[in-house]
C-alpha cells in the first residue's frame, strides 16, 4: 500500500509539473486554455488522491472546488472572453519557446535542490510534493513574466495558485478554511481581472499590455 | 494602585484633545469662544498634571519599595500593555508633570496671544499624555508607541506656525531625526528581547545579553535616546525645532522631553542591560563632555534668544550625560557609593534643568510676545518695561550659570565631587579621561555663565535698540505666576538640596544598589556627599551671605555714598551720539570667545569691507560661521539619499512585466542563496 500511494501521488504531482511545461510553449490562447483545464484536472485528481491517502474527507471538497471552478468554470469563462474580445487567433510570446523551456528546467532543478535540502527530516511524500509544488509556482510565475497578453497572464496566475493548493494539500493538517479562502480569493481575482480586461479593451482596443505601456508614454 | 490613578490622569489628558477640537471647532468660532477653549484646555491640563505630580511624589516617597504594576488589554494581542511606576519612573514623572503644570499655568496667559490656537490646543494635552506614558511604559511595545506618539505630537506643535518657511524645515528635520532615533531604539529593544521576543521589561531585566550584544545595545540607545536628548552630533534638529514651537511648548520640549529621552537612556542602560563594561563609561563620558562644550559654544555664537536657550539644552544634556557616564564607570568598577553620588548628580541636574530651562523659555516667550522678536540685537532695556520678567529671567540665568545659592550650582558641584573621586578608579583609561572631562565641564560652566551675561545683558539692560523693544509691556499675571513659581523652586532646590538628594535615594538604590548618605540628619541643612572631612556645601549659608552682603553693600552705597537714586545715561562711554546702535551688542560681546574658539570650531571668518577713499558706501564687517558638524555629518548623508532617490525613481515607472520580472528574479535569487548556502 505504502509503495502504490507514494507512486501515484508522485506521478500526479509530477504530471502537474509536466503540464506546467506544456503551458509554457503554447502560443495560441485556445490551446493554452485547454492545457490549463488539464492542469486543473490533474490538480483535482492529485488533491482527491491526497484526501484518500490522508483519510481527510474535507480535501474532497477542495478537489471538488478545483474541478468545478478551475477545470470547468474558469476555462469556459475565459473561452467566452477570448471570443468576445476577438483575440482567439493571436500568437504571442515575449521569450522564445526554447529559452523559456530552458529557464523552466533550471527553475525545477532549483526548487528540487532547495526543497530537498530544507525539508530533510520531513515525510518523503510531503518532501516530493513540496518540491513539485514549488516548481509549479515558479513555472506559473515564469509564464506571467514571459507573456504579454493579459489573458495568458491570468492563466499564469491561476496555475501558480494551483501550485499553492498542491503544496497546501500535500502538507497534512492545513485547515479547510485556508483552502476555501484561497479558492475564493482566486475567484474574486478572476472576476476583477475579467472586468479589468473588458475595461482595458474598451479603452485601448487591445489586451496587449504593451499598449498600456505605450499609453503611459514609457519606453520599453 | 498608583499606576492606575496615573493612567486615569493620562486618559483625562488624552480626552482633552478631542474636547479641544470640539470646543475650538464650534460653528464659526470667534475670539471669546476660542478664549474659553484655551482656558479650558490649559486649566484642565494644569489640574491633571498637578494631580499626576502629586501621585508621582507619593509613589516616590511611600511606595518606592514595591513598584506598582498594571497590565491593560491594549496593544499587541495576548501581550497587552504593561505599565509600572517604580522609583525611577516616579522621579521622572515628577519632572514631566512639574514642567507640564508650569507650562499649562504659563499658557493660561500666554496661549491667549496664539494666532491659531486650534493648531496648538488639541496636541498640547496629547503631548503631555505621551510623555507620561513613555515614563510609565513597562514593555518595549508600549514604550516605543508612546515614544513615537510623543515625537508626532511634538512635531505637530513645531509646525503649528507653518506659515514661516523655517518652521516647516525645522519640522521636517525633526521628523527625520525622530524616526531615525526610534529606529535605533527599536533595534536595541529587538536585541534586548533576544530570539524569543520577550518584550516585557521584566523579562529583559532578568536576561543579560552577551557582552558584544550589550555593547551594541548601548551604542544604539546612545543614538536613539541621544538623538532625542540632543547629544552632539545628533543635536542638529534641536535648535531648529525647539524655538519653532510656541514658547510654552518650547519649554516642554527643552525642559521635559529631553529628560524623557534621558529617562529612556537610564532605563535601558542602568536597568535593563545588566552589569556594565568599564569602557561603556568612556563612550558616554566622551559624548557628554563634547556635547557640553559644543552646546555652549554654539549658544555663544547665537543671537536668537530661543535658539540660544535651545543650544544651552544641548550643553546641559552633556552635563547630565557626564554624570551618567561617571555613574557607569563607578558601577562597572564596583564602587556603588561613588556611583550613587554620580547618578544623583546627573538626576539632580535633570530636575534642575527642567526647572530653569522652562523658566528661561517662559521668559523668552514673554519677551517675544511683548516685542515680537527673538533677535537679541533688536532688544535691550527691557528691564524698565518688564521689570518682573527681567527679575525672574535673571534668576533663571543665575541658576543655569551654576552660581550659588541656586540649584544649578548644587548639581554641578555634586558632579565635580564625583569627578574628584575618579583617582580611585582602577583602570588607567578612566583615570586619564575623567579629569579631562572634568576640565570640559568646567569650561562649559564658565562659557555658560558668559553666555547668560550676554543673554541677560543685551536683552534686558542698556537701552532699547528698536521701537518695538521700547514699547514692550509687562506680561500677564498667569505667566508671571508660572515664572515666579519656577524661580522659587530654583531657589528652594538650591538652598535645601538635601531633601532632593534624599528623595533620589530610592532611585539610585534601585539602579546602582546603593544610595548617598542620608542628608536630612546633617546639621544646618548642609549636604555632605561623601564625608564631612572631604567636602560639604550649605546653600542656606551661601544664600544668607549673598543676601546680607548684597543688602549691606546696597545700603552702604545708597545711604552713605549718595542718598538718592540717580539716573545716568547708560553706555555713555564717550559717545555724544545717543543712538542706541552705539551700545555693546551681542556679537561684540561674543567676539573675544569667537576669536579664541571660532576659527577652529566654526571656521569663523571676519570679512572687513572698506570702501575706497571718497566713496560714500558704508564700511562693513561681516562674520561668517560654518557649522562643521552639519557639513561633515549631515550634508553628505542628505546628498547620498538625494542621489539614491533620483536613481531609484526609475523604479516607479516600470512596465507591468518588468515589475513581475523583478519579483521573479528576486524570488529566484533568494532561492538560489538558500540552495547554495552551506
Amino acid at each position: 500500500m505504502r509503495g502504490i500511494t507514494f507512486d501515484v501521488a508522485h506521478m500526479l504531482a509530477g504530471s502537474l509539473v509536466l503540464v506546467s511545461f506544456m503551458q509554457l510553449y503554447q502560443d495560441r490562447l485556445y490551446a493554452l486554455l485547454n492545457i490549463f483545464a488539464l492542469h486543473a484536472l490533474i490538480l483535482a485528481a492529485s488533491v482527491a488522491w491526497q484526501a484518500f491517502i490522508q483519510d481527510a474527507p474535507h480535501l474532497y471538497l477542495t478537489a471538488m472546488i478545483a474541478l468545478v471552478f478551475k477545470a470547468i468554470v474558469i476555462p469556459v469563462a475565459l473561452h467566452r472572453i477570448i471570443v468576445k474580445l476577438g483575440i482567439h487567433r493571436e500568437i504571442e510570446t515575449a521569450v522564445g519557446v526554447g529559452p523559456a523551456m530552458l529557464l523552466g528546467m533550471g527553475l525545477v532543478a532549483l526548487s528540487m535542490v532547495v526543497m530537498l535540502r530544507v525539508t530533510a527530516e520531513a515525510d518523503p511524500l510531503a518532501r516530493e510534493d513540496l518540491a513539485f509544488a514549488l516548481s509549479v509556482v515558479l513555472l506559473g510565475l515564469l509564464m506571467m513574466v514571459t507573456r504579454r497578453n493579459a489573458v495568458s497572464q491570468v492563466i499564469g496566475f491561476m496555475s501558480l495558485e494551483n501550485g499553492l493548493v498542491l503544496a497546501a494539500t500535500g502538507a497534512k493538517g492545513m485547515p479547510l478554511v485556508v483552502e476555501i479562502s484561497v479558492a475564493f480569493s482566486v475567484l474574486i481575482a478572476f472576476i476583477v481581472i475579467g472586468i479589468f480586461l473588458f475595461r482595458i479593451r474598451e479603452r485601448f482596443d487591445t489586451v496587449d499590455l504593451q499598449a498600456l505601456d505605450r499609453f503611459r508614454g514609457e519606453r520599453r | 494602585m498608583m499606576v492606575v490613578y496615573a493612567l486615569y490622569g493620562v486618559a483625562a489628558l488624552l480626552a482633552l484633545a478631542p474636547i479641544a477640537i470640539v470646543l475650538g471647532a464650534a460653528p464659526r468660532t470667534q475670539g471669546p469662544v476660542l478664549g474659553v477653549a484655551t482656558s479650558v484646555v490649559y486649566g484642565a491640563s494644569l489640574i491633571v498634571t498637578l494631580s499626576l505630580c502629586i501621585i508621582a511624589l507619593l509613589s516616590l516617597f511611600e511606595y518606592s519599595q514595591s513598584p506598582s504594576l498594571v497590565t491593560l488589554p491594549l496593544g499587541l494581542p495576548w501581550i497587552g500593555a504593561h505599565f509600572r511606576i517604580d522609583a525611577l519612573a516616579a522621579f521622572f514623572l515628577v519632572v514631566v508633570n512639574l514642567g507640564g503644570a508650569a507650562a499649562s499655568l504659563f499658557a493660561l496667559g500666554y496661549g491667549r496671544h496664539e494666532h491659531s490656537p486650534l493648531r496648538v490646543l488639541p496636541f498640547y494635552p496629547a503631548y503631555l499624555a505621551a510623555m507620561n506614558l513613555v515614563v510609565m511604559a513597562d514593555d518595549a511595545f508600549s514604550f516605543l508607541v508612546s515614544w513615537e506618539f510623543m515625537s508626532l505630537t511634538s512635531w505637530a506643535l513645531v509646525v503649528a506656525r507653518h506659515q514661516v518657511r523655517e518652521n516647516l524645515r525645522a519640522g521636517y528635520i525633526y521628523l527625520l531625526m525622530a524616526s531615525f532615533g526610534t529606529l535605533a531604539l527599536l533595534l536595541s529593544f529587538g536585541l534586548l528581547a533576544g530570539p524569543d521576543g520577550h518584550y516585557a521589561f521584566d523579562a529583559m531585566r532578568a536576561s543579560h545579553p552577551p557582552a558584544a550584544l550589550a555593547a551594541l545595545v548601548l551604542l544604539l540607545v546612545l543614538v536613539g535616546a541621544g538623538s532625542k536628548a540632543g547629544v552632539v552630533p545628533l543635536h542638529a534638529w534641536l535648535p531648529l525645532a525647539h524655538p519653532a514651537a510656541p514658547s510654552h511648548v518650547s519649554a516642554l520640549m527643552s525642559g521635559v522631553m529631553t529628560k524623557v529621552a534621558v529617562y529612556g537612556f537610564v532605563r535601558i542602560v542602568f536597568d535593563l542591560l545588566g552589569p556594565p563594561d568599564w569602557w561603556w563609561s568612556m563612550v558616554v563620558l566622551g559624548v557628554g563632555g563634547i556635547t557640553a562644550v559644543m552646546g555652549v559654544l554654539y549658544a555663544l555664537m547665537e543671537h536668537d534668544l530661543k535658539r540660544l536657550l535651545a543650544y544651552h539644552t544641548v550643553e546641559n544634556i552633556g552635563i547630565i550625560f557626564i554624570g551618567l557616564g561617571l555613574a557607569l564607570a563607578f558601577k562597572a568598577h564596583g564602587m556603588p557609593l561613588a556611583a550613587a553620588l554620580a547618578l544623583t548628580a546627573g538626576l539632580f541636574h535633570v530636575f534642575n534643568h527642567s526647572v530653569f530651562k522652562s523658566l528661561l523659555f517662559f521668559g523668552a516667550g514673554s519677551v517675544l510676545n511683548a516685542t515680537g522678536t527673538r533677535d537679541m540685537e533688536h532688544l535691550g532695556g527691557l528691564i524698565h518695561r518688564m521689570p518682573q520678567t527681567a527679575f525672574v529671567f535673571l534668576v533663571g540665568c543665575v541658576a543655569i550659570s551654576a552660581l550659588p545659592p541656586l540649584n544649578g550650582f548644587v548639581s554641578e558641584w555634586l558632579t565635580f565631587q564625583a569627578i574628584l573621586l575618579s583617582p580611585q578608579l582602577p583602570s588607567w583609561g578612566l583615570k586619564f579621561m575623567v579629569p579631562a572631562v572634568g576640565a570640559l565641564l568646567a569650561l562649559s560652566a564658565a562659557l555658560a555663565a558668559a553666555c547668560f551675561v550676554k543673554a541677560f545683558g543685551v536683552s534686558f539692560l542698556g537701552r532699547a535698540r528698536t521701537p518695538a523693544a521700547a514699547r514692550a509691556t509687562e506680561t500677564d499675571s498667569n505667566s508671571l505666576a508660572a515664572m515666579y513659581f519656577l524661580a522659587a523652586l530654583c531657589l528652594v532646590a538650591g538652598i535645601l538640596p538635601g531633601f532632593i538628594i534624599d528623595a533620589l535615594a530610592p532611585v539610585t538604590k534601585s539602579l546602582v544598589g546603593f544610595s548617598m548618605p542620608h542628608q536630612a540628619g546633617v546639621e544646618w541643612l548642609s549636604i555632605v556627599p561623601i564625608a564631612e572631612s572631604r567636602s560639604s556645601y550649605n546653600g542656606l549659608l551661601v544664600f544668607v551671605f549673598v543676601v546680607l552682603s548684597g543688602s549691606i553693600a546696597a545700603f552702604a552705597i545708597h545711604r552713605l555714598a549718595s542718598d538718592k537714586l540717580r539716573r545716568a545715561p547708560a553706555w555713555d562711554c564717550g559717545y555724544p551720539d545717543s543712538s542706541s546702535a552705539t551700545q555693546y551688542t551681542a556679537s561684540s560681546f561674543a567676539q573675544p570667545i569667537r576669536r579664541v574658539y571660532g576659527t577652529s570650531v566654526f571656521h569663523a571668518r571676519e570679512i572687513g569691507e572698506m570702501p575706497p577713499p571718497g566713496a560714500t558706501a558704508p564700511a562693513r564687517l561681516k562674520v561668517e560661521l560654518r557649522d562643521l558638524i552639519w557639513i561633515a555629518a549631515y550634508a553628505p548623508v542628505a546628498a547620498a539619499i538625494d542621489y539614491a532617490a533620483e536613481k531609484l525613481n526609475v523604479l516607479q515607472f516600470l512596465t507591468i512585466r518588468r515589475y513581475l520580472s523583478l519579483v521573479f528574479t528576486a524570488l529566484v535569487l533568494l532561492l538560489l542563496v538558500l540552495a547554495i548556502w552551506p
